[in-house]
């Protein structure tokens, strides 16, 4: 799976919310791209990861 | 005391310097531009300005805030704007640069609730907000459910680090980053006029390629 441009194989099966917690992401300050679309919040614990996915993480940080 | 010029350029007179500036044709886009600035401190103040003086068309602005002292040392307010709303401010400074431009505001907070309703006839979102919760709820629910927007959006800019580090990142297809993308306000590093305005210049200029139809960052 690449993410953020990085292969990385985490362990299968695996959903998009908690592959994001194991990584200590905080999802309420982030925006995930999954196969160039963007992933609705709300369904984060309801997509599973594959192994051909691309993920774009972003991770906001504050400053405005 | 300094004698102020009062005489208010005509319309026609203003539209013609741009043009003499910026080519016809640029021009043209420019002023059948209209874009939404979401947060109106260092970033969206000076990006406000930037447009306005570019002469983009239509501008809607939206702030819940009002000018603090605080504000002073980077976002685009004067001692007079102090207790004033952020969006009257602004709105003041605006009509000084162009008085033709169209200017609404709107002086809420945006929440998940109210995203599609308020931004929906915009094509061009420019999320401005200091709040990393704030940023993220802007730009997941534009992309959710605003397939035709484009959002330009700063995350990263505070400190004195290099400027050379903040950079526009197409992060997605209707998604422009501009920033360094680390440095936040969380990890103790203070904001400061000259990084948050080098930001404000990537997201208005990203902003004004989108207006030309250039779309790649």
């Amino acid at each position: 799976m690449k993410v953020n441009g990085e292969v990385i194989t985490p362990l299968f099966p695996v959903t998009l919310e908690t592959f994001l917690l194991d990584r200590n992401y905080d999802l309420t300050t982030i925006a995930v791209e999954r196969n160039g679309e963007i992933v609705p919040k709300a369904t984060y614990s309801e997509v599973k990861l594959f192994d051909e996915d691309v993920l774009e993480i972003v991770q906001f940080v504050g400053g405005g | 005391m300094e004698q102020i010029n009062n005489n208010v350029p005509s319309q026609s007179e203003i539209k013609e310097t741009l043009i003499e500036r910026h080519t016809k044709e640029v021009q043209q886009r420019l002023s059948n531009g209209k874009v939404v600035i979401a947060g109106l401190g260092g970033l969206g103040s000076n990006i406000a300005v930037s447009l306005t003086r570019i002469g983009v068309g239509k501008l809607l602005l939206i702030d819940f805030d009002v000018v603090d002292l605080s504000n002073i040392n980077r976002q685009n307010y004067y001692i007079q704007h102090l207790g004033l709303p952020k969006t009257e401010a602004l709105k003041r400074q605006l009509t000084q640069i162009n008085p033709y431009i169209q200017i609404e505001t709107k002086n809420i907070r945006i929440d998940e609730g109210n995203v599609v309703e308020v931004f929906q006839e915009y094509e061009i979102v420019c999320e401005a907000f200091d709040n990393p919760k704030s940023k993220a709820m802007l730009v997941n629910t534009v992309l959710e459910k605003l397939p035709n927007s484009k959002i330009v959006s700063g995350s990263g800019m505070a400190g004195y680090e290099s400027s050379n580090e903040i950079k526009t990142h197409r992060t997605m297809k209707n998604f422009y980053l501009c920033g360094d993308l680390e440095n936040g306000v969380e990890a103790g590093f203070c904001l400061m006029a000259p990084r948050v305005q080098i930001c404000a210049g990537h997201q208005a200029n990203m902003i004004t390629r989108l207006l030309l139809g250039i779309e790649e960052e």
